[in-house]
């Protein structure tokens, strides 16, 4: 019988069987050791493993992230985590000018074991500030990792993957995704970069869903598969260093290409993942590619605008109809109740 | 012991010295940011300190790598953009490293390193070591949130660590007056809870003597952090090898009194000239091999480029 496991309780066990496997891996962040644990994400690390190993933080992201770097080349394995993903932005200078830096400015004298997890928030009202994305920001710097797992079976083997790199790993969360459950095994196993998923096979477009918009990218398929468009669905898991080839051979095999980014369109990981797979097969195929993302605006709270916001699964499906048939065919499937997301409820 | 003082400060003024004679020629394609005037605080920090201990600096980090022990010749390599350098010419003069001797780099953003020396306070505490950490900075760094957040947490957690001001009085060209509402940093620290002082006028024996009582009690396990503000003077541009007082911002009679309060010739009269000249000797023949090591050495190959992006 497999074992099912939400996407926080994988996040959970990998931290502590990383804990409880080398004790240079320590744990920290705002509230990270109070009753809600980080959705329950460091449930129980405080109590097994001590307050020195497990602790809250000062509202200070910038001094903690130049910490946790300290700590690190101390030959610490820090974990660093933040509750939404926007508070990364106070620790710019620390990640992107020293932490991604460090290795290559001291000619490979010193080097940045760090993890820093953060949550995307989405839906209930997440607003301007609790629902970005940012990872292309990290994507841009050499000497960052970046990875954005989908399922609860990634989710610890990206994390195990992570803290065992000698590199600072950025390790992004949906908050949606937390709520998904399936197998994950409980033996200690990673899942490393430089290999994309294939979730779905299909043979007339590539969908390429990156973090929650893996989700919505599969229900794509299945509204296609009404209309008799198989969709070929990979989820790349690791954004930096990305695995192109998978994606590239998919679409060399499609001739059609959409990136269903969680994030903005401009300059973001679709852009990249487009602009690497022309590179590729310039000259060889004839492609159609696709950019689909967020609206180009803040994010708004209310929920009729929000909906806007974000592209979903029938989008999706609409514009693969669309790069499929050629021109705009105004086609949107009915929405399947099984094909529905999952109402987030508040307050977070 | 006036004789390693010596020493230690004669060896930085010439190195530094040099590196502005040189400048001219082009050899050193580096930002340089010299410490003249200011050696004194690196080196009544650092002889206080064990080759075990820790020190994070500035982009002004000649003096405190030098000081704490930093290998010479690699120093200068690096300055030429020498493979032999302390990184391999990746780093330059605003990032000298040197692990063996406990100098943990230093970072061209102003206040970034002194988190990091937080944070490695925060492993030896972990780890019960008994090495203490020291973050270097300037008055300018005292600008930035992040000195507030950092030295809070070192004293949230007690950690290790001393935090050392070198207040030369300016941020590039703007002075400390101009940039703060109370300009005793001394004593806007306290009111963390740390344990701070004003060392006036680049006193390098108090520093020692000071520094040295700290250093003792933490290791025998008093609680960090502690702080001192070390008022000095940078008697050149704020980046370059020539003097600066043509510009306006700073008058060469606020230079005055320390040039006639230069430790280095304080403390020339303090050591037997027989003995002096020994060291001037010594450490004049050992700069001039650095220049030609790092004159001789090899530039990175091509294939270096791509090199320390990653750590396997």
């Amino acid at each position: 019988m497999k074992r099912n496991l939400s996407y926080v309780e994988a996040v959970r066990e990998a931290s502590d069987q990383e804990m409880d496997r080398d004790k240079s891996v320590i744990v920290f962040g705002l509230d990270v050791d109070d009753p809600k644990a980080i959705q329950g994400t460091t449930l129980g690390l405080v109590q097994k493993y001590g307050h020195e190993r497990v602790f809250g933080t000062p509202l200070s992201e910038d001094a903690m992230t130049g910490a946790a770097i300290g700590m690190a080349l101390a030959g610490l394995r820090p974990i660093h985590i933040h509750i939404r993903m926007d508070f990364m932005l106070l620790a710019m200078n620390q990640l992107v000018n020293i932490a991604a830096k460090s290795h290559y400015m001291y000619g490979g004298q010193v080097n940045i074991p760090l993890v820093v997890r953060s949550m995307i928030g989405k839906s209930w009202g997440q607003g301007a500030q609790h629902s970005q994305s940012l990872y292309s920001f990290f994507m841009h710097v050499p000497g960052l990792k970046v990875v954005a797992p989908t399922t609860p079976y990634d989710a610890k083997g990206c994390l195990i993957e992570a803290i065992r790199d000698n590199n600072p790993v950025i390790y992004i969360e949906h908050r949606i995704l937390h709520f998904q459950k399936g197998y994950v095994p409980e033996k200690l196993y990673t899942v490393g970069s430089g290999k994309a998923r294939v979730t779905v096979k299909g043979k007339d477009i590539t969908l390429v869903g990156i973090s929650y918009m893996q989700v919505e990218c599969q229900r794509a398929a299945r509204y296609l598969e009404s209309v008799g468009i198989k969709a070929e669905v990979i989820d790349p898991i690791w954004l930096s260093p990305l695995d192109i080839d998978t994606i590239a051979a998919s679409v060399n095999k499609t001739g059609r290409l959409i990136v269903a980014d969680n994030d903005w369109i401009t300059c973001g990981a679709g852009s990249e993942i487009v602009s690497e797979v022309l590179e590729k097969l310039q000259g060889k195929r004839e492609i159609k590619v696709h950019r689909m993302g967020f609206a180009p605006v803040t994010c708004p709270p209310t929920p009729p605008l929000e909906k806007l916001f974000y592209p979903d699964g029938r989008d999706i499906a609409s514009a693969s109809f669309d790069l499929v048939k050629g021109g705009k065919n105004k086609w949107v499937p009915d929405e399947q109740i099984d094909l529905k997301e999952i109402e987030f409820k508040g307050p977070f | 012991m006036n004789a390693r003082f010596y020493r230690s400060l004669y060896r930085i003024r010439r190195v530094e010295e040099e590196i502005a004679r040189i400048y001219p020629t082009n050899k050193i394609k580096s930002p340089v940011h010299l410490s003249i005037g200011q050696e004194a605080v690196s080196v009544g920090v650092c002889l206080a300190l064990g080759s075990q201990d820790i020190v994070f600096g500035t982009y002004r980090g000649h003096a405190l790598y030098l000081a704490k022990g930093g290998n010479l010749k690699k120093m200068i390599a690096e300055l030429y953009g020498r493979t032999t350098g302390c990184a391999k010419g990746k780093g330059g003069s605003m990032h000298l490293i040197d692990v063996t001797a406990g100098v943990m780099g230093g970072s061209a953003i102003v206040g970034t390193t002194i988190p990091q020396a937080v944070g490695y306070a925060y492993a030896l505490k972990l780890k019960r070591s008994s090495k203490v950490v020291v973050s270097f900075f300037g008055d300018g760094a005292v600008d930035e949130g992040v000195f507030h957040e950092s030295i809070n947490f070192a004293a949230l957690k007690n950690l290790p660590i001393i935090f050392v001001c070198e207040n030369n009085s300016y941020a590039i060209h703007t002075h400390q007056i101009q940039r703060q509402a109370n300009p005793k940093i001394w004593e806007r620290v306290k009111s963390y809870g740390i344990p701070s002082e004003r060392i006036e006028g680049n006193d390098l024996f108090k520093i020692y003597q000071k520094v040295s009582n700290v250093v003792k009690a933490l290791r025998s396990g008093k609680k960090g952090p502690i702080f001192f503000e070390c008022t000095t003077y940078r008697l050149k541009e704020h980046v370059g090898p020539n003097e600066d007082y043509h510009l306006g911002y700073r008058t060469r009679e606020e230079a005055e009194p320390w040039l006639k309060n230069d430790p280095l010739q304080k403390l020339a009269l303090l050591v037997k000239s027989k003995k002096r000249q020994k060291i001037e000797k010594e450490v004049e023949k050992e700069i001039e091999e650095a220049f030609e090591y790092a004159e001789k050495s090899p530039f990175p190959k091509d294939s270096e480029l791509f090199t320390d992006v990653f750590k396997n």
